[in-house]
């Protein structure tokens, strides 16, 4: 039963949500406590946009237990617009067109499910960026 | 700081393999009382014990009152360590710090997994739990991808190619043909690393380490009970436990492993020696890259050169930095747990003069580096003969 | 005779709309091949499919998220959530409440999830109406969605395709397109339906069309054009529901609509039948390339059954809007044909 867990988290993977140190103005995701740059530990939330890069990525053909029916799927780090790397999946993309340097959003996908009678664990992937729409 | 005065006076090890008909606790007590034979039967004060999955993939926790009774030291003080893959140095840190620091006499550990009774996913899953649990295995990243993307960030910087990983893992198994205890002791070729199925892109079945079972031990004593006992002793010069961040994405630079430069730059200091003078290094060749990484994070290579060891055949027996001496992971066999003590063991033999075909000439001091998660805990351990 | 016509005591319309449609395309001749062989009549050209880490809720995530940057609103002033689908992923607990939370909407909001077949959706969307006509609500967002469901071999599996929209409702003065009035036609009407714990809806064939699908949507539109006392020839574009591409063709037709009005709001040729998604989704088509002034006139169909009809002026605003998310034509347009086998594990139609 991973409902708490789950839930606890919503705001990590729905909304990107992050926090930014009162002192010296660091952004981190996930969020924590201290901060990795000064070392305060006063923090304020921080959402991130979303926005970002792909850092590096590879492929998972033989998935961890809780995401076989996904599988062969992208996995990527990240480097959002903001500062921080993001360890998620990617999807809605071509094996030949992921590459280090691809623009991707962030979008809310599920991620994983534990049983067919659990919670559903939704939360974010990046997928390639659907460029703003020309007039 | 550096505990000069503790040396392994015995080792034990079992065949690393997929061992359908024994148990956690008879893999375990069956390295422990080969050690304790080695080590001439002394009476053993403490043991302690390194596993990462006994858990999730056995159901057992509390190894140290298990193994002790199991192997007839039942009243003996006995814990288990954990710090993922990094669980069998670690647990020898312990040791050395019983030892060293006159709490115990003779301490015993032993490093133990069993893998192969639970389905591959399961095992995926657990392995996935050295990593950030939340914010890297719930995300669907299992461990061989975390290396992938380190792998992949590797080639991407330093302009290298898949092909030239070749050398560590034909090295590897080169080495474990001269092994008895070696899962895979048969050479491999090129163009089998070349035509290797991929596990995750770039990381394919020939850079990775397989899922077994194993466990070995060593007996810790202070140098001046080996003397007392009579025994052979093989001083251990430093053991140092470096950290990094757990999770890959929070390093600020995801090609340094700083636990591995924080812990090898403790050993060196607590040895008093630097990387030219080591004679031969066990790296934690889990995967290819992590070799590369530990070799260039310990002082053996400058950033993005130590492929280079391997093209122009440095690592080999002969080499200048002979690697994976009896296998290494990749080729003995990487019981999660029990990797550490494997690398000790077989430090300890080749500084014994004992490793038969695989004996590294005028080996006189050895290191070891013992990685937890994708560098999050990494363990460098300096041995030397005793003449 | 009064006139059926609703109208809310304050003026309200579309703050931000938003679309959704996911990018995998089964071509009809693919579902052909599998059941009919060379003599299947092809009722579109090809349908949409969700990948495998979709469903109504993560679609109407995206939908929502391009109707609050539509609408250039702090999703906290949002009053109501309401989700309408018929493929909800969960029996009980709301989906609305999932999306209000990724939305980032407030606590203090009505969430709740709609059901009536396919025109759940343009329900929602009459009562975020009326909360905010009632000024309960500043803003209500009202989504329709759907993986729409079919039972393999069916003649429904050529169309049943996956997509929606989500349609913020706010004050006039802030509208890209101002509500006219609406009427909603119901009555029972057994032509399709699914019952509790079925995995797939039955229906009554040929009994889906004259006594179900024409007669609400006609009579829910022509009650509009009489109260407004307008007629086809007002409206720029017409969006009907649209099972296939015959039905809504016919029924804008003998509403006296040309096909030149039909064409921008109809979309099942390309994504096929989204079901609660299909009238609103047909709506953001055309609101994408809406001028203003233009009138534009909607009729959702649901089975069981019954119509919603909507008539909507176009403001000055939406030019500065349209562009302000991604569109439903980009979405349309990115599209990754699969076969027959990869849509039966999208589906997850292996080993049941």
């Amino acid at each position: 039963m991973n409902a708490p867990h789950t839930w606890r988290q919503q705001a990590q993977r729905y909304l990107l949500e992050g926090v930014q140190c009162t002192a010296c103005d660091h952004r981190m995701f996930p969020p924590r406590a201290v901060c990795t740059e000064c070392g305060a530990a006063s923090m304020r939330p921080h959402r991130f946009c979303g926005g970002g890069e792909v850092y590096s990525y590879s492929f998972v053909y033989h998935p961890p237990a809780g995401h076989e029916e996904f599988a062969p799927y992208p996995v990527a780090l990240v480097r959002l617009d903001e500062g921080p790397l993001v360890a998620a999946q990617l999807t809605d993309v071509a094996t030949d067109d992921v590459a280090i340097g691809l623009r991707v959003e962030m979008v809310t996908r599920r991620v994983r499910e534990d049983s067919a009678d659990g919670v559903i664990v939704y939360g974010y992937k990046f997928r390639p960026a659907i460029p703003p729409a020309r007039r | 700081m550096s505990n000069p005065g503790v040396a392994i006076i015995g080792v034990g090890q079992t065949v690393v393999g997929e061992h359908w008909g024994r148990s956690l606790r008879d893999l375990a007590v069956d390295a422990l009382l080969s050690a304790i034979r080695d080590a001439g039967s002394p009476r053993i004060a403490s043991l302690f014990v390194g596993n990462m999955m006994a858990g999730e993939l056995t159901g057992q926790a509390h190894l140290g009152a298990l193994v002790a009774d199991f192997a007839g030291l039942r009243g003996i003080e006995a814990v288990r360590v954990e710090a993922a893959c990094g669980s069998g140095a670690a647990a020898l840190r312990l040791g050395c710090m019983a030892v060293g620091s006159g709490a115990a006499d003779v301490v015993a550990v032993v490093g133990v997994e069993k893998m192969t009774d639970r389905p591959a996913a399961e095992v995926t899953a657990s392995l996935a739990m050295a990593a950030d649990g939340d914010y890297e295995a719930r995300q669907g990243l299992s461990f061989v991808a975390l290396n992938a993307l380190l792998m992949r960030r590797y080639m991407h910087e330093h302009g290298v190619r898949r092909e030239e990983f070749a050398p560590f893992c034909i090295n590897a198994h080169r080495n474990a043909v001269g092994n008895a205890h070696a899962m895979f002791p048969f050479p491999i070729s090129a163009d089998d690393f070349s035509r290797a199925r991929m596990i995750a892109d770039p990381v394919s079945l020939l850079d990775s380490s397989p899922v077994c079972d194993g466990a070995a031990a060593v007996i810790l004593a202070s140098v001046d009970t080996a003397r007392a006992l009579g025994r052979r002793a093989v001083r251990v010069r430093a053991s140092a436990v470096g950290t990094d961040t757990i999770a890959l994405h929070d390093r600020g630079d995801l090609l340094e492993l700083r636990g591995a430069v924080t812990s090898a730059a403790r050993a060196y200091e607590q040895a008093g020696v630097k990387p030219a003078d080591i004679d031969f290094f066990e790296v934690h060749d889990a995967f290819t890259i992590l070799s590369v990484l530990s070799l260039e994070a310990s002082g053996f290579a400058k950033r993005g050169e130590a492929v280079r060891l391997g093209l122009d055949d440095e690592i080999g027996l002969d080499g200048r930095i002979p690697i994976t001496t009896m296998g290494g992971l990749k080729a003995r066999g990487h019981p999660v747990g029990a990797t550490g003590m494997y690398q000790l063991v077989e430090a300890t033999l080749q500084l014994r003069g004992e490793a038969g075909a695989n004996q590294v000439r005028n080996a006189e001091l050895g290191m070891t580096q013992n990685i937890g998660g994708s560098g999050a805990t990494v363990v460098t351990t300096i041995l030397e003969a005793v003449a | 005779m009064p006139s059926h016509l609703m109208r809310p005591v304050r003026e309200v319309g579309i703050a931000g709309y938003g679309a959704y449609v996911p990018r995998y395309r089964l071509p009809a001749s693919e579902v052909g091949r599998m059941w009919e062989g060379s003599e299947a009549a092809l009722p579109i050209r090809e349908k949409s499919v969700a990948g495998l880490d979709e469903d109504v809720v993560t679609m109407s995530i995206e939908a929502g998220r391009n109707a609050v940057r539509r609408a250039g609103i702090d999703p906290s002033q949002i009053g109501a959530v309401w989700v309408g689908s018929e493929s909800h992923p969960y029996a009980v607990k709301p989906t609305g409440t999932i999306v209000a939370e990724a939305l980032g909407v407030s606590e203090y909001t009505l969430a709740a999830d709609w059901q009536f077949a396919c025109k759940a959706g343009t329900e929602a969307l009459q009562a975020a109406i009326a909360l905010t006509g009632s000024g309960m609500a500043e803003y209500a967002l009202a989504i329709g969605m759907d993986i729409a469901q079919a039972r393999p071999g069916d003649a429904l599996e050529y169309t049943a395709g996956a997509g929606g929209a989500a349609i913020i409702m706010g004050p006039a003065e802030e509208s890209i397109a101002i509500l006219e009035g609406s009427v909603s036609f119901v009555t029972d009407t057994p032509d399709f339906w699914r019952r509790q714990h079925e995995r797939y809806p039955q229906h009554g064939s040929r009994f889906t069309g004259e006594p179900a699908y024409f007669r609400h949507v006609a009579q829910a539109a022509s009650d509009v054009f009489e109260a407004l006392g307008t007629s086809a020839d007002d409206y720029a574009h017409v969006v009907l529901h649209q099972p296939n591409q015959k039905f809504p063709s016919r029924a804008a037709a003998e509403l006296g609509f040309r096909p030149e009005q039909v064409a921008r709001g109809l979309l099942s040729n390309d994504i096929g039948n989204t079901y609660a998604g299909a009238t609103m989704l047909g709506l953001t088509a055309i609101l994408d390339q809406a001028k203003p002034g233009e009138r534009v006139l909607a009729v959702s169909f649901g089975s069981g059954a019954g119509s919603d009809a909507f008539s909507f002026r176009v403001t000055d605003r939406v030019r500065e809007r349209q562009y302000a998310a991604v569109t439903t034509r980009q979405y349309i347009e990115r599209r990754v044909p699969i076969d027959y086998a990869t849509y039966t594990r999208y589906r997850r139609q292996l080993a049941e």
